[in-house]
């Protein structure tokens, strides 16, 4: 975490994720939200990346940028009707909304800067894939088959709440 | 140089974004999307953990290498994150199919 390269990259990354989630909130053509959705979701990857997470960046682009977007990208093919360009307008307590946000943003930023973390020998210093594996397939086993069930039983409520009948 | 601070600092930013965008948005689809987000900002979050904290020494009894937890959870969010645009993509679908639209203004059929 102390090489120049990697600090460099950090700041590009945040610059491109930062300036793409605006993006997504502030454009008024959902069709162009969603593509720069699919940009935050990629800069994520980099961030796993620098984080020493490459099955995690991998899994972010499968799932993410992947599945994840051609579900949205769908959605909006499906439903959009006239009037595209001003398909993603704010309502009525979007300056609520942004007081909102600011007080969040505030009490987190607030705690971080007093909360002292135990930041002593790093956790994850090289790539573990291995090591996440084992750890899934051992010790987290139960919960990642509940999680299966879990996306069994979405996908059959999808099915039966999006089927015509 | 780079610290635990940035990335939690950037992963406060992201989740402030998405929230803003979850409680101003119309379009049900785009609430949805920022939803997403949100999810990603607690990602960044728990990797970022996972890098840097140091393992609590309580571990030494558990078999669970602690390393990897926040990794873990990270896979998890994923996968439940999945589940949820699956199903709210097709709430909204059914929405658009009964109603014609998916503006949250105009379905208001269970708020008083």
């Amino acid at each position: 975490m102390n090489d120049p390269i990697i600090a460099i990259a950090f700041f590009v990354l945040a610059a491109v994720l930062l300036i793409s989630a605006l993006a997504v909130v502030m454009l008024r053509n959902i069709v162009h939200s969603a593509l720069f959705l699919a940009l935050a979701f990629v800069s994520v990857a980099g961030f796993y990346i620098l984080l020493n997470a490459e099955f995690l960046a991998a899994v972010q682009i499968l799932i993410y940028a992947g599945a994840v977007m051609i579900l949205l990208l769908f959605a909006i093919m499906l439903t959009q009707r006239a009037n595209t360009p001003m398909s993603n307008v704010s309502n009525s307590q979007a300056g609520l909304a942004a007081i909102v946000a600011a007080a969040v943003f505030v009490v987190l930023a607030f705690v971080l800067s007093k909360t002292s973390w135990l930041t002593g020998a790093a956790a994850v210093t090289q790539p573990n894939t291995e090591v996440l594996g084992k750890a899934l397939f051992d010790y987290y086993v139960l919960p990642f088959e509940i999680a299966s069930v879990l996306l069994l039983v979405a996908m059959i409520g999808a099915i039966v709440i999006a089927r015509e009948d | 140089m780079l610290s635990l601070n940035h990335f939690l600092l950037l992963g406060a930013v992201l989740f402030s974004i998405g929230l803003y965008g979850a409680l101003s948005r119309r379009n049900a689809v785009a609430i949805l999307m920022c939803i997403e987000l949100m999810f990603n900002a607690v990602n960044i979050t728990l990797v970022a953990f996972a890098r840097f904290l140091a393992p609590a020494a309580t571990a030494s009894q558990s078999l669970a290498p602690v390393s990897t937890v926040g990794q873990v959870f990270t896979i998890f969010v994923i996968t439940v994150a999945a589940a949820e645009a699956a199903v709210g993509l097709a709430i909204v679908l059914a929405i658009y199919r009964t109603r014609r639209t998916i503006s949250v203004e105009d379905v208001d059929l269970m708020k008083w």
